[in-house]
């Protein structure tokens, strides 16, 4: 047993977070806010690092890699909050003509319902007849309602990605809260130094090594049941670790400016796909009796 | 990144099962909670049975991975738990062994492993416990002896120890933590008074340990005079790191239990206490590859546990308590009665974020030394 990343796992994923904050740095995700459309360019771009084809075998001309791998980058795409449904397109690679590339960019209607980015999409899988948009609470992530489709089981493999890039989210968080918190003084210190807020930082390191464990656990067993696990692990090391991360952040957290609303954000909209955590929650509670 | 075993672990496995499942069926009945002399008798005849199929040093010299499969499998067995060996096998044996002396090695180490000596950890003391550097105990040199004068308190299995791994200040002029020594106390020596406390579960784990002119040879000190601080950290990061992966296993058991009782009791028509349990399910999964993955990182980094413990502990001992509350959920009425399985164990659960560190001391360790936040008040 060697539960750790391998040389050539961590080559990849400090690799893509090269890429990403070249391509997808700060100012870029305070454009994409100021104007959420899709960055076609950023998408091809994508599609030649191989970032939808990654799972596609080499044969049938993808990258050959597998799940692991798949939520290394995946990880990496939620800790810079790269907009776009880049799941959608990830999983139609080897089916959608294009999607591989990033010449095509695919909507999914999710089993809970909702669509991503349904208005720019090329192709739409699934029932999206009579969508009705919402006011997004993200304003990366513009969302319909598809009032046809019917709740069926979430696809494993798009749950665990969703996890992957929660991970991303909860560990980014932390890293901005733990930064926060060592230059902001107050009472003539650094508030990291006071145990209120420290306990906070420690509180989501703690969760999202958790989720860390469980979530590539799950990616190297693709066992449905560590998938749900990791969902659950992972929904609430990212939504927490946001929430504590504002409170940390003081009244600079509450701004439109402060990233973090963003993070937030993102975590409530992947924390819905697939219809929310209720499903995990009955079928790990279901193998209890196995 | 892989879970797999290798051949060798395998079979170690494999072997390790057989003889569990032979050996289990010979053992002698289990004694009662409260006898203490028969849990140690029972505790250290296992130990023994251990020694002589030749697994008694799976603590100590076995990868970090042997161990992990060492501990799984016994607890899925159902063999029992350390016992009244847990201070000697997890604590005071791999601290002599780093940091002891040849002859200090021989004299204590064997006897732990047959299963013959039993030991207690004399740290904390009434005005000293999360502040342990705090203690006040006091060791004054005298021809070949300290002359050690003080007193302990929680020192679990006391009344049955033969030794103590005792911490005491040896130079009280120079800062706390620069000098304390760390002694093998004989519990025998005349001048040691146990008192056991009370818990709130009614049972007595623990003692007060009172010392009154107390005669310690300094050959038993265990590293240099003064240096007992760092000698300490050895022990900690073992009772941190390691303890608590043989429990992970049994709440997952606890947990099925769990299940199964709820609905032959209906309780599991409840759908919010039924994803409860399922959540609970997701916990334990999560600590269990938290547990290999810092297994496979101390087995990468040469054995010695480092702070991966420290998360672990904070996030086992809560979850820990949450799951003996859920059992209690299931039980209804049943969980206000003392003989009702599980529900001692929601009492003694409450002892998780206390004892080995609290956890608002576990948060600061992971906040300064793992996140690098500014050590403050
Ligand atoms: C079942 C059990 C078995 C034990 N066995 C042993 C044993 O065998 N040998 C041994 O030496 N000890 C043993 N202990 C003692 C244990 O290590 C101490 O109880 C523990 O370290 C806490 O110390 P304390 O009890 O003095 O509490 P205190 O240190 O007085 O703490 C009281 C409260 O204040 C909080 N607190 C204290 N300092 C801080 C701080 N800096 N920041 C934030 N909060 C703080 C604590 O978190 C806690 O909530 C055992 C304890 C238990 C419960």
């Amino acid at each position: 047993m060697r539960f750790q990343l391998t040389g050539d796992q961590l080559a990849l994923r400090d690799g893509v977070r090269a890429v990403l904050a070249r391509r997808f740095g700060g100012e870029a995700l305070r454009a994409a806010v100021d104007d959420p459309r899709l960055d076609r360019a950023l998408w091809r771009e994508l599609g030649a690092a191989g970032f939808f084809s990654l799972r596609v075998p080499e044969a049938r001309g993808g990258v050959g890699l597998g799940l692991p791998e798949a939520v290394l980058v995946f990880e990496e795409a939620g800790r810079v909050l790269l907009p776009g449904p880049l799941l959608a397109t990830h999983l139609a690679a080897d089916v959608v003509p294009g999607a591989a590339e990033g010449e095509v960019v695919v909507a999914d209607v999710d089993p809970g319902g909702l669509v991503e980015w349904l208005e720019e999409a090329d192709v739409v899988r699934g029932d999206a007849t009579g969508a009705v948009a919402l006011k997004s609470v993200d304003p990366l992530t513009p969302l319909h309602r598809a009032p046809g489709a019917h709740a069926r089981a979430a696809d494993p493999v798009a749950v665990l990605l969703t996890a992957a890039e929660q991970l991303g989210t909860a560990t980014r968080v932390c890293e901005l809260a733990v930064q926060h918190a060592r230059a902001r003084e107050q009472f003539g210190q650094p508030i990291g130094a006071f145990q209120a807020v420290k306990h906070l930082c420690a509180q989501m390191l703690v969760r999202a090594e958790t989720a860390r464990a469980a979530v590539y656990a799950a990616a190297v067993t693709a066992d449905p049941v560590d998938i749900a696990a990791a969902r659950l692990l992972a929904d609430e090391a990212a939504e927490r670790g946001a929430r504590d991360c504002v409170q940390v952040h003081g009244g600079m957290g509450f701004t439109w400016e402060c990233e973090v609303q963003l993070h937030l954000k993102r975590a409530w909209v992947r924390a819905r796909r697939g219809g929310g955590g209720a499903e995990s929650e009955e079928l790990l509670a279901v193998d209890l009796l196995a | 990144m892989d879970l797999a075993y290798t051949p060798e672990e395998e079979e170690f496995r494999a072997r390790l099962r057989e003889w569990l499942a032979k050996a289990l069926p010979t053992l002698p009945p289990k004694p009662s909670p409260q006898d203490w002399p028969g849990r140690r008798a029972y505790d250290l005849g296992w130990q023994r049975m251990l020694y002589d199929a030749g697994y008694a040093h799976v603590h100590w010299d076995a990868s970090p991975t042997t161990r992990l499969i060492f501990l799984e499998e016994t607890e899925t067995a159902g063999a029992p738990y350390v016992g009244a060996g847990f201070v000697g096998l997890l604590h005071a044996g791999p601290t002599i062994a780093a940091e002891g002396t040849p002859e200090q090695r021989e004299r204590w180490l064997p006897p732990i492993l047959r299963g013959e000596e039993v030991w207690c950890q004399g740290f904390s003391e009434p005005d000293a416990g999360s502040d342990l550097a705090a203690l006040r105990t006091r060791a004054r040199r005298d021809g070949d002896d300290y002359v050690v004068t003080g007193s302990k308190i929680w020192t679990s299995h006391a009344e049955v120890a033969d030794w103590c791994e005792l911490l005491v200040r040896t130079d009280p002029a120079a800062p706390k933590h620069r000098g304390i020594s760390w002694l093998a106390m004989p519990m025998s020596a005349p001048g040691v008074v146990v008192r056991p406390l009370r818990t709130l579960a009614g049972s007595a784990e623990f003692a007060e340990v009172f010392l009154d002119e107390v005669r310690v040879p300094v050959a038993n000190r265990v590293g240099e005079e003064n240096d007992g601080w760092r000698v300490t950290m050895v022990t900690l990061s073992f009772e941190r790191g390691t303890a608590f992966v043989g429990e992970v296993v049994a709440c997952r058991r606890v947990l099925g239990e769990l299940a199964r009782t709820a609905r032959e009791n209906g309780r599991w028509d409840d759908a919010v206490l039924r994803r409860r349990l399922g959540r609970l399910n997701a916990e334990f999964r999560a600590l269990w590859r938290l547990t290999q993955w810092n297994v496979s990182a101390a087995e990468a980094s040469g054995g010695v546990p480092g702070v991966g413990g420290s998360v672990f502990k904070l996030r086992y001992s809560h979850a820990r308590q949450e799951l003996f509350d859920a059992a209690a959920e299931v039980l209804g009425a049943e969980s206000l009665d003392l003989e009702q399985s599980w529900v001692l164990e929601r009492l003694s659960s409450l002892s998780y974020t206390i004892a080995a560190g609290t956890s608002q001391i576990q948060r600061n360790i992971v906040a300064e030394r793992v996140l690098g936040l500014p050590k403050g008040r």
